[in-house]
């Protein structure tokens, strides 16, 4: 299991709080940055203002499995809200596969969030009046991707999750760990190179957390980019790269 | 657009026809009974739209239908002679002059008139002694010296008519026998396919003379006139001067048998008293005078007793139009207009409810890659198919509201295609303009707020 993050390039996250673009990002197109943050930082205006996110540096590679922890309010959201370019930052620069996201209109911004990253929340945000196969078919909806291709595409990623039993099932009819794969399902089935994921075993007991685990494992070893969040050590000791978090703050990379 | 897809090198995020109605719908049907409540007032609005309209339509249409030029012409006084202090059966002296003819003939606008009746075959009657001293109107007493009439079966009450002196193997005719001056039969334009109609020497002398219709012709065997055939009515002869196949101006029951009004008091006695027996003036105007010439009959015919008789003029087309149009359009519209705008702010406040019940719906959406503009667009259509669909249903009850309404009255339902058609896109623009604020307020949902929550 823990094999899986030995394919990333550990210590590639430069100095937290540094104002300089890190230094060694420059490899092979195999570990090309997906992610590039320099100085990114979010205030909230208030009153009283925040600033849930200190200026930050990251830099996170091509299949990299990295995980996020510190305690409540430490700015770990605010960070990934960002990087889902959800939210727009209060000062820095963020590459997303390279693309400066500065300066990108609202449908861009949309067009790179739905197309390239996947999400995957602790609340799972399913549409309570819709199945499974519904749920994870409204990821396709703003894609042009083509009717016909929709529901083949959405069941081949349910049946991947291992729910091809249960894609008319509505979401309250199922259980917490199913339908955290039915959300999995849909943030995979616009097939992104980066799955964000805030606390996604935070509502699921222990057999189940394991199961989303082993799931990220194998998308992983399929050359996935995931960065997870996490309070769980547990979690964050599946991932191949782990980062704690304080007061808005990366603070070291965590070795093992 | 363009250059920002080469930028990212991802297609903007965009919304089909299909996947919009596919979605607005999914949001209506979500709260169905939400949705049934949400459209009432447009339903109503458009309905009542549509209803009125049609309404109207189909009012005017009647009109139209119900407006000839005859009608248009005629006016009519039917008489009600004062019974009072007659003895039991008796039977008064009718209210109209005998020049009654010249003096309606003398109001502006008549271009004929005469009084007429139906002839009364009463054997009751005929025995009472009438008259009180007004010559025009002594009677020979009819009945019992009269061995035709005792000898004759009477059936419906309409005298006998046949065509040879009461015998023992004709049962004769009964036939409607109506008394009328020159004028009357002038009034009603009959249209001769033989002879000549009643005239005022025949009516000066009680002339024994008969003018049939062609069906009373036909039943009574009578083809020719040149052998100057008679007729009999109540075993006493007649000569028939004319046949005609129609009359222009109905008098009230298709008339048979014409005879002059005083060989018909002659014979058969006074006009009778009831409104279907009493005599009546029959009065063709010139095109619009109608209304006019209806006004002065009663006291041209009668200046001291005026009263007597009940005088119908043909309805003033004019006037019963502009009673539908103004009473039933203008209320009735300002009401559509009124329930129109309820749907609206009903429709406008039910989506905003919506936009911010599914503020984590928003967000999600926007997560997996939807822009303001498919939110926006994805409650303007939901608030847009709302608006139609209280159209559609609106418009349903509007059809059915005249459909109803013309089969009650017996009315032909006149439903413009230019009106009725379009109707439901009076909902659908209803819905769209509700539908603009609270579309715009879902665009600006903070999907990182609508996120959190959850
Ligand atoms: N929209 C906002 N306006 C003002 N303050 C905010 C806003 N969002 C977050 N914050 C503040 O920013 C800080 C970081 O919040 P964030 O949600 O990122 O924490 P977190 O690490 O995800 O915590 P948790 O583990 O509890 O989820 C907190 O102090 C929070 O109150
Ligand atoms: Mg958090």
């Amino acid at each position: 299991m823990s094999t899986a993050g030995s394919a990333s390039a550990p210590g590639s996250a430069s100095a937290p709080g540094s104002e300089d673009v890190p230094g060694a990002d420059v490899s092979g197109p195999e570990d090309a940055p997906v992610i590039e943050l320099s100085g990114l930082a979010r205030r909230f205006p208030g009153p009283p203002p925040v600033t849930a996110l200190q200026p930050t540096d990251l830099v996170v590679r091509r299949n990299d499995y990295l995980a996020i922890t510190g305690p409540s309010g430490s700015g770990k959201s605010t960070l990934l809200h960002l990087l889902g370019l959800l939210d727009t930052p209060s000062a820095g620069r963020y590459l997303l596969d390279g693309i400066d996201t500065g300066p990108l209109s609202d449908p861009d911004r949309a067009a790179l969030r739905g197309r390239r990253i996947g999400f995957v929340f602790q609340a799972f945000h399913l549409l309570p009046h819709r199945t499974a196969l519904e749920n994870v078919q409204l990821a396709l909806t703003y894609h042009q991707v083509p009717r016909a291709e929709r529901r083949p595409r959405a069941l081949a990623a349910l049946e991947r999750l291992g729910l091809a039993h249960r894609t008319d099932a509505l979401p309250t009819t199922l259980s917490g760990g199913e339908r955290q794969r039915v959300a999995i399902a849909r943030a995979l089935v616009n097939r992104p190179g980066l799955l964000l994921c805030d606390e996604p075993t935070g509502d699921l007991d222990s057999a189940n957390a394991r199961a989303v685990l082993d799931e990220f494992d194998v998308l992983h070893a399929q050359g996935l980019t995931l960065l997870v969040i996490t309070h769980d050590p547990t979690v964050a000791g599946r991932a191949g790269r782990h980062v704690a978090m304080r007061d808005g703050r990366l603070t070291a990379e965590v070795t093992r | 657009m363009k250059r920002a897809r080469s930028r990212v090198g991802e297609p903007p995020p965009h919304l089909g026809p299909r996947d919009l109605l596919a979605e607005a719908l999914a949001g209506i049907l979500q709260r169905p009974g939400r949705a049934v409540l949400t459209v009432l007032g447009t339903v109503l609005g458009v309905g009542a739209f549509v209803a009125v309209l049609g309404l109207t339509a189909t009012a005017t249409g009647q009109i139209g239908a119900q407006f000839d030029l005859t009608r248009a012409t005629t006016v009519t006084a039917v008489d009600q002679p004062d019974t009072a202090g007659l003895p039991d059966g008796a039977v008064p002296v009718s209210d109209f002059p005998a020049d009654a003819d010249s003096r309606m003939a003398r109001i502006d606008g008549v271009s004929a008139a005469g009084v007429w009746w139906p002839v009364r075959n009463d054997p009751a009657v005929t025995r009472t002694p009438v008259g009180d001293g007004n010559p025009a109107v002594t009677r020979t007493p009819v009945g019992d010296g009269n061995p035709a009439v005792n000898r004759t079966p009477v059936g419906d009450g309409n005298p006998m008519v046949t065509r040879t002196p009461v015998g023992d193997d004709d049962p004769g005719q009964a036939l409607t026998v109506l008394a009328a001056t020159p004028g009357a039969v002038r009034a009603m334009s009959p249209r001769l396919t033989a002879g000549v109609p009643l005239d005022p020497f025949m009516e000066r002398t009680h002339q024994p003379v008969a003018l049939l219709s062609a069906a009373a012709a036909a039943r009574l065997g009578v083809t020719r006139l040149d052998a100057q055939p008679a007729v009999f009515i109540n075993g006493l002869p007649y000569t028939v001067v004319g046949i005609f196949d129609q009359v222009r101006r109905e008098p009230g029951a298709p008339p048979g048998v014409l005879i002059p009004s005083t060989t018909a008091l002659d014979r058969f006695g006074n006009p009778g008293a009831t409104p279907d027996q009493a005599a009546r003036a029959l009065v063709a105007t010139r095109v619009g005078a109608a209304a006019v010439v209806a006004r002065q009959l009663a006291v041209a015919l009668r200046p001291d007793r005026s009263e007597a008789f009940t005088v119908t003029a043909p309805p003033d087309p004019h006037s019963l139009r502009d009673h539908v149009t103004t009473d039933l359009s203008g209320l009735f519209l300002a009401l559509a207009g009124l329930c129109l705008l309820v749907g609206a702010v009903g429709i406008a406040s039910t989506t905003l409810v919506a936009v911010l019940e599914r503020t984590e719906e928003i967000g999600l959406r926007r997560a997996l890659g939807a822009g303001t503009r498919q939110v926006a667009a994805q409650f303007l259509a939901e608030s847009t198919a709302l608006g139609t669909l209280g159209g559609l249903l609106g418009t349903a009850l509007g059809v059915l509201t005249v459909l109803a309404v013309a089969a009650a009255r017996d009315w032909t339902a006149v439903l413009s295609p230019a009106t009725t058609l379009p109707a439901p896109l009076l909902g659908t623009l209803v819905g769209l303009l509700a539908g603009l604020y609270p579309s715009l307020r879902a665009a600006r949902v903070d999907p990182l707020q609508a996120l959190r929550t959850g």
